[in-house]
């Protein structure tokens, strides 16, 4: 069955209804309306686990809630990253839940300063974008070497070294041993479960406590035949990785297998597959042939695709910025909740170089909006200031008849931005789309309003032949 | 040797008891070879308890077997199908074009090969503009001696990078920009039929009332060669435009920005005038970082709407997948780290592109040749990868690199 809406009252009838507050919330029902927009979780509400009358209705509770993809843990002693936990196939039928986490891997046959490059690329990874920081999530430690010895150490140098969660990875059991060992603190994600080394690394997972990633390249029967082995002897905390096979030979096998996993445990209620689902698109340096920049660049797009169709981790080797840059972009769009306006903090932006005789121009702060505007304004090379008016994150088309765009706030905005000390005439620019706000505008600012284009590529066009010596002038004197 | 006389034969037997239990606890068996005991009756007394201690195997030795399961096929029915729309037309069907293609037809949600085939793979269609205008250095530099003849970039497009449809647009039209009246917009494409021989498709200039003009020309000129007009849209006198085109062999693209129920209203309204085989629909896309999400959501909501019976929205998607290159990441010179810009901006067409193939288009425009190309080979991949080989991949983790 598809992911369906719980209604609150649903989940409001199994709380204790006695509103105690101790989760945060005003009343039981307002947690229930938090808990069906997976908003927050079950375990806030502490009566229902700690009061042994709520056992019943707590266990009922878990099952309509969880999500149909097992949620997982990796963990540092300093940062936790989620796995999985996703409810649905298609974005718009709810959300995604946790963005998939990039794992940049390291190995043991690597000199400290490559270890220490590498991990300080990869922390250090950051990109500024709607008001976020844009970042890299774990390290993989491969074993090359297959010496347990270097394995360990060089696991303990990474640990001591990044505040990420590690991936430890080899298929030799003996060496995860010794890197598990290395890292008494962690809760590493193991990589990998195969149908050679199941019982020995049953036995470690059990032993440290750690999830185990399944990898069955190419054959799902024997990876859901893991995933049940490893269940059935109580290894609960899994993920899967069916291959990730990059070009002619797989990448439509690949597209399938991801596809179809994340198919049964969303639509058929098929718990082998309800497990976050592993991508290594790092295997592009093992099958793609031609140099570096080849590998790198098909490895990039096999990220893409996994980000797309339900990785929710993936391992990659390449650590060049135009590699990331557009996945993690890609990631954050994908992992936005469609539920919610993407808005942008309204404010001042300045653009270019203005100076005071520039143009003053107002947009609103639904983030699509004010990106094609701001974009439009730079690809135009037009210095200015934008002023982003807070339209509750609504695009300008309908906040005007909404009226989510009051020339009130205009008038604050202009006083409380300081645009007023920057520039040293009064004209303000206002969307096309707005026109019917400029008088209302000019009586609540003072400042002389000028219609602009109403589609925001013509903005430049616009101050090319709007924005003269003569026009200010004249504005200015009227 | 065992020297335990003193006991007898039954300190004898209870030692050797012993001794085996210790020797099976250390080792889990224990072969006998070579051993000749020469008694009556030997009696091995194991205590109860010591049996318990024998046969307590640590955890992993319980898991004997491996569970054997099958993975079960993902069940699922789709009652939907797009339409199949035809563009260009050749000699015998009345055009001059030397190919014609077939978009749409699906029955399943985007690459869905596990359940059945695709009719008909996503095309990808290559930008020419009817004058020089602003493009990004890293496309520039690939028509650069041929911004100017649009019949010479078309050919640029065909001949050296496979295009298989060419997307005109008449920008030049633009009442902003140069005004270029409808019958000289007509000898471009006129121009451009002559110099290429695969499909067009026509696109104006997004002015809705000068656009009608420009189509009603074009399309008198490029009588019965199924061309594509790019596009139709709510802000257009469709009872003007879409009334001419009724009796002529056209096929439209029909654009609505990013709403589910204006592409309905538009399709609706269309099929007053045209039937549903000469209408693909454009829900508008943005690149990374740009709005993809939207663009993203709308086309797949559609597509897998269109497959669950909508009959308002069974119709080829198209992609304007060159709205990638408004990003800034994608032309703009950043911090060395980021790479050169003559990567980023293929990467970001190219990832643009392909969300859309996974979205559900069927009809990409797209701008950058290695883009295409490698749109095209995941394409490929797609639909006729070989099979795969396990062992390619399954000791990945302890390659080296470099």
């Amino acid at each position: 069955m598809p992911w369906k809406a719980v209604s609150p009252i649903e989940i409001y009838k199994l709380l204790p209804r006695t509103n105690c507050k101790k989760c945060g919330e005003e009343n039981c029902m307002a947690f229930a309306v938090r808990l069906v927009n997976m908003e927050t979780k079950l375990e806030k509400c502490t009566p229902l686990l700690e009061e042994s009358k709520y056992n019943q209705n707590y266990e009922k509770l878990r099952e309509i809630l969880n999500p149909p993809v097992k949620e997982i843990e990796i963990r540092s002693d300093k940062r936790v990253v989620k796995i999985g936990g996703e409810y649905v196939m298609h974005r718009h039928e709810l959300t995604y839940i946790n963005p998939t986490p990039i794992a940049i891997d390291v190995d043991d046959t690597m000199s400290k300063e490559e270890l220490i490059r590498r991990i300080d690329i990869a922390e250090n990874f950051k990109y500024d974008y709607i008001g976020r920081s844009l970042t890299l999530d774990l390290i993989a430690v491969r074993s090359v070497s297959n010496d347990p010895e270097k394995f360990r150490k060089t696991v303990g140098f990474v640990a001591s070294n990044t505040s990420f969660p590690l991936v430890l990875c080899s298929l030799n059991p003996r060496i995860i041993e010794a890197g598990l060992s290395a890292i008494p603190d962690g809760r590493p994600l193991v990589y990998a479960l195969t149908k050679d080394n199941w019982q020995r690394i049953i036995e470690l997972a059990k032993k440290y406590g750690v999830p185990v990633t399944i990898f069955s390249p190419g054959d799902l029967d024997t990876l859901v035949s893991l995933a049940k082995t490893a269940l059935d002897n109580g290894v609960n905390d899994i993920a899967l990785d069916p291959g990730t096979f990059v070009g002619r030979k797989g990448l439509g096998y690949t597209l399938n297998a991801f596809t179809m996993l994340r198919w049964k445990a969303c639509n058929d209620d098929y718990k082998l597959a309800g497990f976050p689902l592993v991508g290594t698109p790092i295997t592009a340096w093992k099958t793609v042939e031609g140099d570096s920049q080849t590998k790198m660049w098909w490895e990039t797009v096999t990220a893409a695709m996994l980000i797309i169709r339900y990785a929710d981790l993936l391992i990659m080797h390449s650590i060049e910025g135009w590699s990331l840059l557009p996945l993690v972009m890609l990631r954050f769009n994908i992992y936005t909740d469609p539920r919610k306006p993407v808005s942008v903090e309204p404010g001042l932006r300045i653009i270019g170089n203005p100076g005071e005789l520039s143009p003053v121009m107002i947009t609103g702060n639904f983030a699509l909006t004010y990106y094609i505007v701001s974009g439009d304004i730079e690809a135009g090379k037009i210095d200015c200031y934008l002023l982003v008016v807070d339209t509750e994150g609504i695009a300008v088309e309908c906040a005007v008849p909404g009226r989510k765009l009051l020339p009130e706030n205009v008038a604050e905005l202009l006083k409380s931005s300081g645009v007023e000390e920057k520039v040293k005439h009064r004209i303000l620019i206002i969307p096309g789309k707005a026109a019917r706000l400029a008088g209302d505008i000019e009586d609540a600012t003072g400042w002389k309003v000028l219609v602009g284009p109403l589609d925001s590529k013509d903005i430049p066009k616009f101050i090319g032949e709007k924005w003269t010596p003569q026009i200010i002038e004249e504005l200015s004197r009227s | 040797m065992v020297k335990k006389e003193d006991k007898g034969i039954n300190g004898l037997a209870e030692f050797l008891a012993s001794k085996i239990l210790e020797a099976l606890e250390r080792h889990g068996e224990l072969i006998l070879e070579d051993v000749e005991i020469e008694v009556d009756e030997l009696e091995l007394i194991v205590q109860p308890g010591m049996i318990r201690q024998v046969i307590k195997a640590p955890p992993v030795e319980k898991i004997l077997k491996l569970a054997e399961v099958r993975f079960e096929e993902p069940v699922m029915e789709w009652v939907g199908k797009v339409v199949e729309v035809k563009i260009g037309a050749t000699k015998s069907e009345g055009g001059t074009r030397d190919r014609t293609l077939v978009v749409g037809g699906e029955s399943l949600p985007p690459f869905y090969l596990f359940k059945g085939s695709m009719p008909h793979p996503p095309v990808i269609a290559m930008d020419v503009f009817d004058m020089k205008i602003k493009l990004p250095k890293s496309v520039r530099q690939h028509f650069e001696d041929v911004l100017n003849d649009p019949a010479e970039w078309a050919r640029r497009c065909v001949e050296k990078y496979g295009a298989e449809i060419i997307n005109l647009h008449l920008v030049s039209t633009d009442p902003y920009v140069k005004d270029t009246p409808p019958s000289e917009a007509a000898k471009v494409v006129e121009e451009v039929l002559q110099a290429v021989k695969v499909p067009l498709t026509i696109g104006g200039s997004g002015d809705p009332v000068k656009d009608v003009k420009v189509f009603k020309k074009v399309i008198d000129v490029a009588e019965g060669e199924r061309v594509v007009l790019n596009s139709l849209n709510l802000d257009m006198k469709l009872e003007d435009i879409a009334e001419y085109l009724r009796n002529k062999d056209a096929v439209v693209i029909a654009f609505t920005p990013m709403d589910l129920d204006k592409a309905r209203e538009l399709n609706r309204k269309l099929y007053d005038y045209l039937p549903k085989e000469r209408i693909m629909m454009d829900t508008n896309i943005a690149g990374i970082g740009y709005g993809l999400e939207y663009g993203f959501t709308v086309m797949e909501r559609a597509r897998l709407a269109a497959l669950k019976g909508d009959a308002d929205l069974q119709h080829p998607i198209v992609a304007g997948v060159t709205n990638a290159w408004a990003a800034r990441e994608a032309w703009m010179k950043m911090d060395p780290y980021w790479g050169p810009k003559e990567i980023r901006g293929p990467i970001w067409e190219t990832i643009t592109g392909l969300a859309t193939l996974l979205a559900g288009a069927d009809y990409l425009m797209m701008m950058h040749p290695f883009s295409i190309k490698t749109l095209k080979d995941i394409i490929s991949f797609f639909l006729r990868g070989e099979p795969t080989r396990s062992e390619d991949i399954y000791d990945w983790v302890s390659m080296k690199i470099g």
